[in-house]
């Protein structure tokens, strides 16, 4: 299991396109993977309505957990989602 | 089979019916007689065929649009949501209820977020309403995609529904409710789609009948025979060729010079209207700036919008209507109070009164903007019923330097009185939406009462000519800015009671410039005076029809 913060890096936050683009590659990647905003409940990264519900705007830490699989490949390519800015 | 209804514009298509599935209704609460593991598998097929059938409209889309498919396959497929359902199904609900209420339940976790969560909440109403219908096996709601071109034919349309509707296959839409004044109406004249709102007997068109749908003569035709057909086919391309006619400026078969202009609701629109050959802006509305606002925009927000408009039209004249708040468009700022008929309650210039500072704001915006620029602006005010609201408003425009005031003509009482009135006034607008719904004590919004929603009705055609008569005696333009003018039979009667400019929707200019140039002032009158003798709305259509047909051809003219 590994596990890292991150400053979510898209303007408008983990909604709409990000918050599907994330999702899709949670849902795609073989792992187990746990998404939570700071001092909130980890929710499964590959339920967009989960991680919607979240309100995660930008510039909030998250904390995302990858379990099983190719867990150290899985976390930084999710970290990196994460932190692009994709409303641009 | 013929039904009626109220065509919109001119136009005539020719296509296979495909109805517009109806909204759902929710699904009772009643134990399953299935077992929970049985119901999860009806959940789960389901929700995997809508998920794929999303996906593969996203694919077909591309775009945007495809972002938004995509996330809505998700929302489907969604881990949470099937954890939810198996929840609800472990209390002996049915699949089709299960679904309903775990969707139900994240819609109004995501609306109560509000903003872009709020947003995400009508796209998760929709696959709810999707999945239960592949439950029952009934067609989904929401506007129909059948891969092919076809009519719609609805209850009514939403917004949401109208804003999805894809122009390259929509041929024509038969709505059941709704009236000529009817959102979706207005959608369809702006959008140019060939429409006949209102025809209550069409729900019994099935999918894949043929129908024309002939706006000119407000007829739907259930499978027509070939000539039928054929006729339709040429009444199309003669109209293809009218539009691409070259453009020239809007005149009577005389030489009577009937200046053509746009109605717009931002300055978008302008380069548009302009395109299709608007000689001038006769309804410039500003509630744009202001709607979604909680406070009114600045002094310099407004002006740099004004400008923006005034700059496309150099040398023409742009008449701007001032913030028309209340009834249908209430703003936080302006209107606090409930009312329990907004419509008759203190909208237009009774707020702007109320609130005098905003409509300073906007007339010194308007006189920066105007001094900026070379277009020709005039300013009228929307709601005026009297000869004190009149002179209230023309002497703040003077004192802030603006150069025409003129009112907008909505209440039977300012046509009433246009005389003194135009008095006051640098000029008139008559805004025949309003002044129909006043004049008929029918609200414009609701179907119920659609058929008194008729401009050819003589009472309002009468208030027209009362206003028509004052500006020719006072020598102060008289204007027409409703729909009413974008009708181009109605539009030779509005002329002849005495209309000096006509506005409307900028892809109604074609048809009705063609209209006009058929008949001189004479004609006109005649056509007029035949419409105001008659018993009712339908009537006086008629009369003017009958009227119109015995105009002699002008010479040198091609009737298309």
């Amino acid at each position: 299991m590994v596990e890292r913060t991150v400053r979510v890096g898209s303007s408008h936050g983990l909604h709409a396109r990000p918050a599907k683009l994330f999702t899709q590659a949670a849902a795609g990647s073989g792992s187990s993977v746990t998404i939570a905003k700071a001092g909130g409940a980890p929710v499964n990264a590959a339920s967009i309505l989960a991680v919607i519900a979240q309100g995660i705007d930008h510039g909030d830490e998250v904390t995302v957990v990858v379990d099983g699989g190719d867990e150290q490949r899985v976390l930084d390519e999710l970290v990196e989602l994460l932190s692009t800015d994709h409303d641009e | 089979m013929e039904f009626r209804g109220t065509g919109i514009g001119q136009g005539v298509a020719v296509g296979p019916v495909v109805r517009m599935a109806e909204r759902l209704p929710e699904p009772v609460d009643r134990p399953s007689h299935l077992d929970p593991a049985r119901e999860e598998e009806r959940a789960r097929a389901s929700v995997s065929v809508v998920a794929d059938d999303l996906q593969r409209k996203g694919a077909q889309a591309g775009g945007a649009a495809q972002d938004v498919l995509e996330a809505q396959a998700m929302m489907a497929e969604d881990p949470t949501l099937m954890d939810d359902v198996v929840k609800r199904l472990a209390d002996g609900k049915t699949a089709e209820r299960a679904v309903y209420e775990a969707f139900a339940a994240f819609r109004d976790l995501l609306s109560s977020m509000g903003g872009y969560m709020g947003e995400r909440a009508a796209d998760l109403d929709d696959v709810s309403q999707r999945v239960v219908a592949h439950l029952l096996k009934v067609p989904a709601p929401g506007v129909p995609n059948p891969g092919h071109p076809f009519v719609l034919v609805a209850r009514d349309l939403a917004p949401a529904d109208t804003a999805l509707l894809d122009l390259t296959q929509v041929l024509g839409l038969v709505t059941i409710d709704g009236g000529p004044t009817s959102h979706t109406a207005i959608l369809a004249r702006e959008k140019s789609i060939v429409a006949i709102v209102g025809a209550a007997d069409a729900s019994a068109l099935a999918d894949g009948d043929t129908v024309i749908v002939d706006a000119e003569n407000d007829l739907v035709v259930q499978s027509p025979d070939a000539d039928a057909v054929a006729a339709a086919k040429e009444r199309i391309a003669e109209r293809a060729a009218r539009a691409a006619a070259p453009i020239t400026p809007g005149a009577l078969a005389d030489g009577t010079a009937v200046p053509l202009l746009a109605n717009l609701g931002s300055a978008d629109g302008a380069a548009g209207a302009v395109e299709l050959g608007a000689e001038g802006v006769g309804l410039f509305r500003t509630e744009f700036l202001f709607l979604d606002a909680d406070r009114a925009p600045s002094v310099s927000e407004q002006q740099e919008q004004y400008t923006r408009l005034l700059s496309a039209f150099p040398g023409r004249k742009v008449v701007v209507r001032v913030l028309d708040a209340g009834a249908d468009k209430p703003l936080a700022f302006l209107n606090d109070a409930e009312e329990e008929n907004p419509a008759l309650g203190l909208r237009g210039i009774r707020a702007l009164r109320h609130a005098e500072v905003i409509l300073r704001e906007q007339l010194t915006a308007l006189a920066t903007a105007d001094a900026a620029t070379d277009a020709d602006l005039w300013v009228m005010a929307p709601m005026i019923a009297t000869v004190d609201e009149t002179r209230y408003f023309t002497d703040l425009c003077r004192e802030l330097g603006l150069k025409t005031a003129g009112v907008m003509v909505e209440t039977p009482s300012a046509a009433l009185i246009a005389d003194r009135v135009l008095g006051v006034a640098d000029f008139a607008s008559i805004g025949t939406n309003d002044l129909t719904q006043y004049t008929m004590a029918a609200d414009r919004l609701l179907g119920t009462v659609a058929n008194l929603q008729d401009p050819w009705a003589p009472a309002v055609l009468r208030l027209v000519a009362e206003v028509g008569a004052a500006g020719g005696r006072l020598g102060k333009p008289v204007g027409i800015c409703g729909e009413a003018a974008a009708d181009p039979l109605l539009a030779v009667v509005l002329v002849g009671l005495g209309a000096s400019t006509l506005s409307m929707s900028p892809s109604a200019l074609a048809d009705v410039r063609a209209s006009l140039a058929r008949y001189t002032r004479e004609d006109a009158e005649r056509i007029a005076r035949a419409a105001l003798a008659a018993e009712g709305a339908a009537e006086a259509k008629q009369a003017a029809k009958q009227a119109a047909e015995s105009a002699p051809t002008p010479t040198g003219t091609t009737v298309p």
